[in-house]
Formats: structure tokens, sequence, C-alpha cells
């Protein structure tokens, strides 16, 4: 192996990396926050990357729909659950957040693509939808059975993410699509071509990571979100509603997760179900990282698209082999290290 | 025999339905492949139901079962019955192998660890040569008796049924035995099932194994009946279905894998055929539909079909009740009676920087009520655990009947003849009293998963269930023998705990609170029965807190404060002294 390559693999394994290390941190990010092991991540990317795509084509996504649609559903949740006690403020707030906001969005996009086409309006307009969809996801499939076993969540959540890849090739149909690059930028530096897509990639992942850090280290929603990671009912008996923790959490991942398809689909071709297998090496990270800690995460991230780089150069057949397998002596050590406590699980 | 009575009529049924004149070939493919998924779910019913280890990787044993098959009879001509043996043996050490690795993981990292060499299966399976990449392999001959060739679905239908009644039947045999109790005992955390000798690790891998097995086993199957196997039916897709086959059918039932497979398949099968009539032939659609579905009924019915269905017969389940004329198991190890039967010498625990216990030393004598007394977190319960190893001691000595305990483990404590109760209830809340109880004998049994699957086991078994009805009657609980325990109050669940440590007919009993919760009446009968127990050369070392019962009752009183020793002495001392009174009240009185 030359120089040459080596560089161009490591360039292509950070920048794997970095996207792997924002799906990581939004998995823990959930997990901590929730117990729901968000296998659907999958779909917040591609979603994101096909919304960015296609509006890019001057259409409107369908997603803008199935965010009015599941707007509706949610408020039928809200009501169902407010069916006690009626009181016009939180009624208010449902409405609008149910209703209002995805119906001004799909306005906003429908009204929008095909007559303003540029990249800002278009990740906008995505991210805007996504973020719904995650929200509304919550409310809809993991908030009434928010207090059940982690195994509960999980099934809940393979269930969430077929129906998502359903509706995914509903929309985006089985082609692949590409999108426009964030940057067009291109240099070079010494053998190595540093396309602007990458700097973008890299950082915008650093930029999201000192976010987070400053929104759970500085803010009193951060705050919050950590205690309900550490102590559910404690959480809730110092009165912060758990709930509205886990719908944060799931907004940002949602929005996370559509970042990560915005910057890799100028990269790669997307499909309607490619962000699976991408949001499971993000999930390998994330247990790299314990589901706890987020710089260790973002580390393994980077880790995993390094192994990826270098195993699709040497032994292309087994690229994946290795990726799943590598996590189990990691798995093994973490197991090992933690303390022995005996959970009571249900 | 009325207890086998629905079995075999279901067995029946499932035997005439192919034989019903005009039954359409198609429902014969449906329930074939309603019987695989069963098998499959039913595994993961005793790995996830009931032992609570979540595996995202059992279609990958599948493919070790059909791809040992496939390759074995294309390329080498064997026989498919010899391969049924190999296809199980493969996916056994194929289990071991993993398991070794795998059933070490805690929390969440197990079901995440299943899911990555699940992948990682899934992946070499469509890359290696020998299985043909991702292709698979075709032309598998056909099972075959004589010269009758299993070629359609409706003939290749009486081996899969045969398979899923027998393993259920052998599951629900398992379950229902000393092993059984053990692996029900390990979703509610390992420390209860080790302090009655459990060997949890070894549990959680025949598990592990079993499963694998019977996921083997419908590999096997599903490569004769396709006659080809690829990759796609081991991957993560179908190990996730398998899995939520399990929960949908309710994951602590056997024959809720039967039926949630039945529900999911048709459920499937209906929705591809009908939906893209009502929608046209648009996308995927089954599957979202399937998703919502889904999610829509777990939060209907969180625990599954089965029980919702079974709780809404009329029949009402009868217990057996225990034979209480059998004859008592031996105990584990013959007690050497010596004195003293306990001596926990300078025992030392610190956490970081905090001394939880510091250099206590004190003695157990045989025949002797010695009570742990001290303000709350004085490091009583911290010096029980140092005693029966759940927690290892950062220093000193510790002698069971003369043998140094450190570096035991808990189960090893326990064949000693060490029994325990716990301040934090551990019972197992979906098991009966007698069950429960039952398992405080575990080792005094001897029969092994085998044994307990053929029902050899049966002998074994009466003599435990015996003398744990014996034990429930002893402390008083005899009416309650056959509720779940978790339905009984607080404190006769320390009472039936008490029952259960009392199983391993203990030279030493350490209760940990035991009259908390209790009324005035039971406090009195507890109190009496502990009476007993020592006039019959039973020691007890109890932690309590309320003195009225422990001044009367206990020969000795230790006193701890901080982790200190303070005092030591009979009752009246005890009372008597300054430093205990100023420990309790703050200030000598």
């Amino acid at each position: 192996m030359n120089t040459t390559i080596l560089l161009f693999l490591l360039q292509d394994g950070i920048t794997n990396g970095a996207i792997y290390a924002l799906l990581g941190l939004a998995l823990v990010l959930v997990f901590a926050v929730t117990r729901v092991i968000l296998i659907p991540q999958g779909e917040f990317i591609t979603y994101g990357a096909l919304s960015y795509a296609t509006l890019a084509t001057g259409q409107v996504p369908g997603t803008a729909r199935l965010a009015v649609a599941m707007g509706l559903v949610a408020l039928g949740f809200d009501l169902f659950a407010a069916r006690k006690s009626w009181r016009p403020g939180p009624l208010a707030r449902a409405l609008a957040v149910d209703i209002v906001l995805p119906v001004t969005v799909l306005a906003l996009t429908a009204g929008l693509a095909g007559r303003i086409n540029n990249v800002p309006v278009n990740i906008a307009l995505s991210l805007l939808v996504v973020a719904l969809i995650g929200l509304f996801l919550y409310r809809i499939a993991y908030q009434p059975i928010a207090h059940t076993s982690v195994l509960v969540l999980l099934i809940a959540s393979v269930g969430c993410h077929l129906a998502m890849q359903g509706f995914g090739l509903v929309f985006f149909g089985a082609e692949g699509l590409r999108g426009p690059a964030v940057s067009d930028v291109a240099m070079s530096l010494g053998p190595l071509q540093v396309t602007g897509q990458s700097l973008v990639v890299y950082g915008i992942t650093a930029a999201l990571i000192v976010a987070l850090w400053l929104f759970f280290e500085f803010t009193k929603y951060g705050k919050a979100l950590r205690a309900t990671a550490v102590n559910r009912l404690g959480a809730r008996l110092v009165g912060i509603r758990t709930t509205l923790s886990g719908q944060i959490a799931f907004l940002l991942a949602s929005v996370i997760g559509a970042i990560s398809g915005i910057l890799i689909v100028p990269i790669t071709t997307l499909y309607y179900d490619t962000g699976f297998i991408v949001g499971l090496k993000g999930f390998v990270a994330a247990i790299v990282g314990g589901l706890v800690s987020y710089p260790l995460t973002a580390v393994a991230a980077i880790g995993v698209g390094l192994v990826e780089a270098f195993s699709s150069f040497y032994a292309s057949n087994y690229k994946e082999v290795i990726v799943f397998t590598l996590i189990i002596p990691v798995l093994v050590l973490r197991s090992l290290a933690a303390p022995d406590v005996d959970e009571e699980k249900d | 025999m009325t207890r086998r009575l629905p079995l075999v009529l279901f067995a029946l049924a499932m035997a005439a339905i192919p034989l019903i004149p005009g039954v359409p070939p198609f429902w014969l493919v449906l329930l074939d492949n309603i019987g695989l998924a069963a098998l499959v779910a039913m595994g993961l019913v005793l790995l996830t139901g009931v032992g609570g280890l979540t595996s995202f990787g059992q279609a990958a044993f599948c493919g070790f079962g059909a791809y040992t098959t496939a390759v074995l009879t294309t390329a080498y001509g064997l026989s498919p019955w010899l391969t049924l043996p190999l296809s199980l043996l493969v996916s056994g050490l194929a289990a071991v192998a993993l398991g070794l690795v795998t059933v070490r993981l805690s929390g969440h990292y197990l079901p995440l660890g299943t899911l990555a060499w699940g992948l990682g299966l899934y992946y070499l399976f469509s890359k290696l040569e020998l299985l043909g990449r991702n292709d698979g392999i075709s032309a598998i001959p056909p099972l075959a008796i004589g010269t009758f060739r299993m070629l359609d679905p409706g003939s290749i239908y009486y081996v899969i049924w045969i398979a899923v009644i027998l393993s259920a039947v052998l599951t629900t045999n398992l379950l229902d035995s000393r092993t059984g109790r053990a692996i029900r005992a390990l979703r509610r955390g390992h420390i209860a099932a080790e302090a009655f000798g459990v060997q949890t690790a070894r549990a959680k891998l025949l598990v592990f194994i079993y499963a694998a097995v019977l996921a083997g086993l419908s590999g096997w199957l599903y490569a004769h009946l396709q006659r080809a196997a690829n990759p796609t039916p081991f991957g993560a897709h179908a190990s996730i279905e398998y899995l939520f086959i399990a929960v949908v059918g309710g994951a602590g039932y056997v024959w809720g894998g039967v039926l949630g497979a039945a529900v999911v398949v048709i459920l499937k099968e209906i929705l591809q055929s009908y939906l893209p009539l009502v929608f046209g032939g648009q996308g995927q659609l089954e599957i979202i539909v399937f998703g919502i579905a889904l999610v829509a009924l777990l939060q209907l019915a969180p625990d599954g079909m089965w029980p919702w269905l079974t709780g809404r017969l009329p029949v009402k389940r009868t217990t057996k009740q225990p034979d209480l004329s059998a004859t008592p198991p031996p105990r584990a190890t013959a007690a050497t009676p010596a004195a003293p039967l306990l001596k926990v010498d300078g025992a030392r625990k610190q956490f970081g920087g905090v001394v939880a216990v510091n250099d206590v030393s004190f003695g157990v004598n045989p025949g002797e009520i010695v009570a742990l007394i001290g303000p709350n977190g004085a490091g009583k319960s911290t010096t029980f655990n140092l005693i029966t190893r759940v927690l290892v001691s950062s220093a000193g000595r510790i002698t069971v009947c003369g043998t140094n305990i450190d570096g035991a483990t808990p189960q090893r404590v326990a064949r000693l003849g060490v029994a325990r109760t716990f301040q934090h209830v551990k019972l197992i809340p979906d098991m009966t009293v007698l069950e429960n109880v039952a398992l405080g004998a575990h080792l005094r049994g001897h029969s092994g998963a085998i044994a307990s699957m053929l029902r050899l086991d049966r002998a074994d078994e009466a003599r435990l269930l015996a003398e744990a009805a014996r034990q429930i009657d002893r402390v008083g609980l005899g009416e309650q023998t056959s509720e779940l325990a978790g339905n009984l109050p607080l404190g006769q669940q320390r009472v039936v705990e008490i029952a259960r440590a009392l199983c391993i007919d203990p030279a030493l009993l350490l209760l940990d609170e035991p009259a908390a919760g209790l009324r005035y009446m039971e406090k009195q009968r507890l109190a009496d029965l502990l009476r007993g127990l020592r006039d019959g050369g039973m020691s007890v070392l109890l932690v309590e807190h309320d003195m009225g019962f422990v001044m009367d009752l206990a020969d000795r009183i230790v006193v701890l404060d901080f982790g200190t020793k303070i005092a030591e002495g009979v009752p009246d001392a005890v009372r008597r002294d300054p430093d205990v009174i100023r420990a309790y009240l703050g200030a000598t009185a």
C-alpha cells in the first residue's frame, strides 16, 4: 500500500466515521432518556436524505404529508389522554403542535418546492419535516408504553422501523436518489483531494457534538433530560415531565438522523432501505460507547469508519462481517469491566 | 390424563387437517411455515421470555441447521435423516461458542451482542464459497421414508408438526422441573438464584444452546421443505421477526410461541394477498400495516396474546398438590458440626474510600440465635453479603464449619449449609409459592435438563416438592401454597423467603429483617418458629430493627455502628451498654 491509498482510506474512514458518530450520539441520547433502542433511526436518515433529494428535483416529498397524517393521529392520542380533564391550555398546545405545525410545514414545502430551489431552504424544510415525524413517532408509538420493559420498547421499535421503511418505499420508490452537494469546493492537499462536502461533514459533526455538550451541560432542558436518564421516577418526583424529555430526545435524534442523511446523500446513492444498515453502524459505535458515553461513542464511531474503510480495501467481501464481529470483544471487555449489579428487569 | 387432554386434542386436530377433503394445498404450506416459525419462537420463549436473555441472532442458528444439511446432502450425498443430528450438533456447537462469549454480557449488551454476531454471520453466509454465496445451495434432496419422498408440503407437514408438538412437550416438561425453576429464576437477577446453589452462568448457557438447537431443527426442516437454502431467511430481519412472534404470542409461554407464529404468518399472508387489491399494487404496503399492527398490539396487550386468550377461557388451571409422603431429599453436604459454625475474623469491606465493614469479628455457635443490630447504614446487610459471598471482602477471614470461604462462590457457601433471606424480597412473582420455595431445595435434587425433558426426574422432583410443601407448612403458609408469590402481601413474602431458605436444610440461617412488615401475632409465630429451629440444632443469624423481637429472641447480640463492632453480649448486657445507647440515641440517655 502506498501513502496515497493510506491517506485516501483514512479520509474515507474519517468521513464515514463522523457520520456514524452523529448517529451513535443520537442513539445514546434516546436510549439514555427513554430506554428505547432506536431502530427507526435508519429511517430518519433516509427520510432526511431522500426528502432533501426530492426537494432538489422540485417535487414535494411524501414525508411532508406523512407528518400531517401522524400529527392527526397524535392529536387523537392527546385528546384520548385528556378525556378526563379538558383544560384549554394543553388542548391549545396539542392543536398547535399536532395540527398547525405540520400543516404549516406542508404548506411551506408545497409552496416553495420547485419555486425557490436552493440548498439551505431544502435542508431546512427536510429537517423540519423529519423533526415533526420524530416527535409524533414518540407520541404515538412509545409514549403510551414508556413504562414497559426494554424488550417491549425494542419490539415496538421494530414495528416502527418496518412501517416507516414501508412508507419510505411508497414515497421515494425503489430507485435510489442522490442529492446535490452542500458545498462544491474541492482542493488538493498534497496527494489528497479534499472535497468541500467532507469538510462540511467534519464541521457539522464537531459543531453538533459541541452543541449537544452545551445543551446537556448548561440548559434547563438538557439537565432535565440527564435527570430522566439517571432516574425516571426520581425525575418525575422533582417535577420533570418525563414525556417532555422523551419528546425532546426524539426530536433531537430525528434531526441528527436527518442531518446525517443529508450529509451522506451527495456522497453516495441512498435507497429507501439504506438507512437501516447505516444506522446499525452508528449502533456499533454507540455500543462501544456503552450507550452512555458521548465522547467514547464519537471516538468509537471514527474507529468503525476506519475499520470499514480498511477492510473494504483488503477484504471487501468481508467488510460487514468484520465491522459487526469486531464489537464482540469490545462487548466482552465492557461487560467484564461493568460493575456486577443485580438488575431486576420487568 | 386430563391435564394432557388439550394437547392430545390439539395433536389430533393438527393430524386431521391434511386429511379433510378439499383442504387447499396452500393452507398446508402456511401451516408448514407456522410450524417452522413456532420452533424458533419456542426457543426464544425459553431464552427471552423465561430466561430474560434477548437474542437478535436466532435466525443465524436456523442458518447453521439449514446449511449443514444442505452441504452434507448435496456435496457429500448424505441421507437427510443422517444430517439431522449433525445439523442440531452444529447449531448447538455454534451456540456454545457464541454463548460462552455472549451470555457473560450483562444488561443491554446482551441483545446488542447477539444483533452484532447475527449480522456478522448473515454476511458470512452470503460470502462463503462453500455455502454458494448469495445464491445459496439448491437441489437439496427431500426427506424420504423408504421410497416415499416428501416432495409436497402436505407430506413434510407431519414431520414438521410432530417436531413442533414434541418440542413443546419437552420444553413444557423442562420448565416444570428443578432445572426449569433455575431458568425461571434467571430473569429476576442472579443473586437470589446463586444463593441457593444455582450455577447461573451454566443455566444461561443451557437455555442459549437449547434455543439454538430448536432453531437448528427449524433450519433443517426448512432446507428440506424448500429444498434450497440461501442467506436471506437467516438475516437480521428474520431474527427480529422471530423475536416479535414470541412477543406477540406471549414471550413467557411455550404455546405462545406457536400462537404467535400462527398469528404473524397468517396476518402477513393476508396482508400480502389482500392489501394490493384494496390499495393497488403500490409498494410494500403490508409491512406498513404489519408494523403499525405490531405497535398497536404492544400497546393493547404488552404480555402477548396467549395469556390474554387463556385468561378468557372458562377453565380454571388446576395445580397438583405435592405428595407429602415422599421421603425428604438428602442434604447437599453432610454437615460437620464444628464450633464455631461461623467465624468472622476481621472482615473488612471498602467501597472506594468508604469503609462499610471495618474489621468486624464475631462467631455463631451451633444451636444459637445471634442478632446483628445497629442503626441504618451500620453495615449489617453488607456483612451478610460478605458471609454469603455476594460481595468479596477486602480483608479478613470468614470460615463456615471450619472451611475458609474466601474465594468461594455463593453457590459453594450455600452447599456448606448457609441459607439466607433478603432485605429486599427476591422472589419470582410469577411463580407459585411452592415453586419459589422448591428453588431452595435446588442443591438437594440431582436431575438435569435432559432427564427433566423426558420426565425421568419425577421421583426426584416429587421429593423436592414435598420438602417445599413441608417447609411452607412449617412457616404457616400452607393455605397459600399454590398462590403466585407476587400476589402475597410483603410480610408473607418475607416468610416465603424463610421457607425457601429452610429448604436447603441449612446449618446456618441468615435472616435479613425477617419481621419487617409482619403484624404482632405473626411476629410471635415467627419467634416461635425460630426458637423451634434453634432447639432442633440450627443456628440463626439475623438482622432486625424490631428491638422487642430481638431482645426476646436472641441468645447473643452483636452491635455494629458505622461498620465497626461496638458491643457484643447477651441482650440484657447490650441493652445497658453505654456505647450502644449512644449509637442509637446520639447521647448518653
